[in-house]
């Protein structure tokens, strides 16, 4: 089959679900670009560069995708013909919601105590959560209850909002 | 033990033959060429034994040009001629230079275009005098290798926006070098470095050049580079800290302004000063100016270290910044690589030795580690390859975005994506029967268009006319492996290409380098149709050659018949080459092309299937 048709999973030679042995990920991703990046076309035909272009942008695609735990997620469920609706669906838990607005609060007296460990305990704190949540992803996957899982992901998906904002805020203050 | 190939002279060694190429550390304060001979890289000297040619360009007014070191000495005698430094001017516009009162080139204000520079034989860009300084490098290495090159590598700052890379790939045009990529300074040095096979962990390459500060961290395996993160300043660099000696200078010996003479005069005193206190401790400034007036001064390496330390601690920045977009912690680096001259400062191996709590990696000349590295890298390119090969991954190093409603940038391409990268998306018309709109791209992390970088416009024309909001125009961005960004643009529900015209912000336009080509090559109307019909020749040649041994290789991918269509082609490409017809030729290659699209694909998911195929194998045997 033509690379550019498969999907990630199938482009990286692993098994499309959603546990993913990383080792195996980036050994597969560098044993790809090993055959297909620009850089061993340079002295090819126009259309093998054009070709090897795309493949290695695919490529860099899939990785990208597959690495992350809610790109990955949110991917595999439009595999399966599911949106997870991060724009229009904004209806969260209300302890969720909570939660979200007391990092916000920590976000904002960390910036004007210009506390950039503050910030740096947040992120740890805030990535220990997402770790849990990942927890339960594997099982609503593995159960096919995906609208649970798109919930998780649009948890996530504000979770790593949230961890930009603080980089950022934390990028500002270093400055 | 591979056995030698010796060819009778006059006759080539081919298919095996040894492809001439070069890497092109293309600097502000110098330039070096380096090559790879008998297996090692190697810079190659010009007939006097100097391996650094100065990035001096001096103009003389019956149009003769003059680079390098004798460049460098008509400095102070001719400074409003020759051009120094150019690389901070590439891709740069009139209000990027931050202080035009202390260069003393006559500057060209173009509005919203780069930057010019009048001489007296004619106003120059930055990419001509930049063509210059390659030009005298290609001729160098063409001498030292006696025959005609295959290609260049020529670095980059790993912090070059898009146009600052696109000037660069114009100036090697302009030059008739042929790139084969441009590659960012730091992976040229960790190529260099041999941070090959052998190493394996996180390094980090710390290059303070001339004019920039690059900052890359880079991830070895197996013989893979990949960039995770790369930072920098494109305005800062060894000549800063010249200039911080050179205000010292003006304040301790109470001058008034000088003149441009006394000036030039005045920072090379600064630059020997500062190399002098690399090694020692205190340092005699004595110099007589134009006004007779004597100089006579000292300055310890304790008061230097006072003067550019604010410099020293704006790297740290970037690297700082550098460490967090690859979720490191300095713990987890393996060692840190110093290139560029500046990178002999103490203070500077000091303050890095602090931050990263081990001593930096000094034991390749800093000068010429990156051009060493870019030789290797070209080497590879050209398909001189061996089994054991190695393959970059870089990133793209400031984010891409797009305007949008009220002056904001909404964000395509993050900062740091491994490259190449395509990002598509969609756009809709907002009055009825619209068949036009324009796309304003921006490379930088700020959110404001106004503080970053505007790449270009693009003009989509040619969208089928439909009520307002119907069309679905997807515009799609590729950043390719040199760094450098194409658009493309369709709708979707009619399938129409739009066309896209492009109005680069600070790079030239498609006729701007003809016009140049045109001007340095004579302007005699057959030198052009020669110049267009050898340009098609060796285009043919290349894909004859590529296709030739693409089918030598996997012919078994095809059937007898495919292979005869394209032997067809090809045999009907050949005899066009001897002819003179230049528009034949072209839609010859491109008919080619075209018929050969399948076979790449072919060839690439059977170079795929098997190299998985390889590593099942290997674990077998485990």
């Amino acid at each position: 089959m033509d690379l550019l048709q498969k999907n990630h999973f199938e482009l990286l030679e692993l098994p499309t679900q959603f546990e993913v042995d990383s080792n195996l990920l980036d050994q597969h991703y560098r044993q790809l670009q090993n055959e297909v990046h620009p850089d061993r076309f340079v002295t090819a035909a126009a259309n093998e560069r054009m070709h090897s272009m795309q493949v290695a942008t695919q490529a860099n695609e899939a990785y990208q995708t597959l690495k992350n735990t809610t790109a990955r997620a949110r991917y595999l469920l439009q595999l399966q013909g599911v949106e997870t609706l991060e724009e229009s669906n904004t209806a969260m838990p209300a302890d969720f919601l909570m939660l979200q607005m007391e990092w916000r609060e920590t976000i904002e007296d960390a910036i004007s105590n210009k506390d950039v460990e503050a910030l740096d305990c947040l992120l740890t704190e805030i990535k220990q959560n997402a770790k849990q949540l990942a927890i339960h992803l594997k099982q609503y996957f593995d159960e096919k209850a995906y609208a649970l899982a798109s919930e998780i992901v649009r948890k996530l998906s504000f979770i790593d909002k949230i961890s930009i904002d603080i980089h950022r805020a934390i990028e500002t203050l270093e400055n | 033990m591979a056995l030698l190939q010796i060819a009778e002279p006059g006759m080539s060694a081919a298919p095996h033959q040894h492809k001439l190429a070069i890497g092109i550390d293309l600097g502000t304060t110098n330039s070096l060429v380096a090559t790879v001979q008998s297996g090692m890289s190697t810079v190659l000297q010009d007939e006097y034994g100097h391996a650094l040619l100065p990035s001096v360009v001096q103009y003389l007014p019956d149009g003769d040009v003059i680079v390098g070191h004798a460049a460098q000495s008509a400095q102070s005698a001719d400074p409003k001629n020759t051009i120094s430094s150019v690389k901070r001017f590439m891709g740069r516009g009139f209000n990027d230079i931050p202080d035009t009162t202390h260069i003393p080139y006559k500057f060209r204000d173009t509005g919203s275009g780069m930057v010019q520079i009048e001489t007296c034989a004619g106003i120059k860009s930055p990419v001509e005098i930049s063509a210059e300084i390659l030009k005298s490098l290609k001729t160098r290495a063409e001498k030292a290798l006696g025959g005609e090159l295959t290609g260049a590598v020529i670095t980059v700052p790993a912090y070059f926006d898009d146009a600052q890379r696109q000037a660069t790939k114009d100036a090697a045009r302009l030059a008739g070098l042929h790139v084969l990529r441009l590659l960012n300074e730091p992976t040229a040095a960790a190529v260099a470095y041999g941070l090959d096979n052998g190493s394996e962990g996180v390094y980090v390459i710390y290059d303070l050049g001339g004019g920039t500060f690059d900052v890359s961290i880079l991830r070895l395996s197996k013989g893979i580079f990949e960039v995770l993160a790369t930072n920098g300043d494109s305005a800062l660099g060894g000549d800063d800290f010249d200039h911080r000696i050179f205000c010292w200078i003006l304040a301790e010996a109470k001058l008034p302004p000088l003149n441009q003479e006394d000036t030039r005069l005045l920072l090379t005193k600064a630059r020997e000063v500062k190399e002098w206190l690399s090694e020692n401790h205190e340092a005699d400034i004595t110099s007589v100016l134009s006004t007779g007036k004597l100089i006579n001064l000292k300055l310890n390496a304790q008061k230097l270290v006072e003067l550019t330390e604010n410099l020293v601690t704006k790297t740290l920045n970037p690297t700082r910044k550098a460490l967090r977009d690859a979720g490191l912690d300095v713990t987890e680096i393996k060692g840190v690589v110093m290139v560029g001259g500046a990178t002999r400062m103490p203070q500077i191996r000091q303050a890095v030795a602090k931050f990263f709590q081990q001593e930096p990696l000094t034991n390749l000349d800093p000068d010429k580690v990156v051009a060493l590295g870019a030789a290797i890298q070209a080497n590879v390119l050209a398909g001189n390859r061996s089994e054991d090969d190695l393959l970059l991954l870089d990133v793209i190093p400031l984010s891409l975005g797009l305007e949008t409603m009220g002056g904001l940038v909404e964000r395509v391409i993050p900062r740091n994506a491994t490259l190449p990268v395509a990002r598509a998306q969609d756009f809709t018309t907002f009055k009825d029967g619209q068949t036009a709109m324009s796309i304003h791209v921006l490379q930088g992390e700020r959110e404001l268009v106004s503080d970053c970088r505007s790449l270009a416009k693009f003009e989509l024309r040619g969208i089928p006319p439909m009520a307002a909001g119907a069309a679905r125009i997807r515009v799609t961005f590729q950043v390719d492996a040199d760094g450098l960004l194409s658009v493309t643009a369709r709708e979707q529900s009619s399938g129409v290409v739009a066309d896209i015209v492009v109005k680069p912000s600070y790079g030239l336009t498609e006729d701007e380098i003809t016009n140049m080509l045109k001007s340095s090559f004579g302007a005699a109307e057959q030198d052009k149709k020669a110049r267009a019909l050898r340009e098609a020749i060796v285009d043919a040649e290349r894909l004859i050659e590529a296709i030739s041994a693409a089918l030598a290789q996997d012919s078994d991918l095809l059937n007898t018949e495919e292979i005869n269509a394209i032997n067809a082609q090809m045999q009907q490409l050949k005899n066009l080459t001897v002819g003179n017809n230049s528009d034949e030729i072209h839609k010859a290659v491109e008919a080619l092309n075209h018929a050969t699209e399948s076979f790449a694909a072919k060839r690439m998911d059977a170079s795929v299937k098997q190299a998985f195929a390889g590593q099942d194998l290997n674990k077998l045997e485990l």
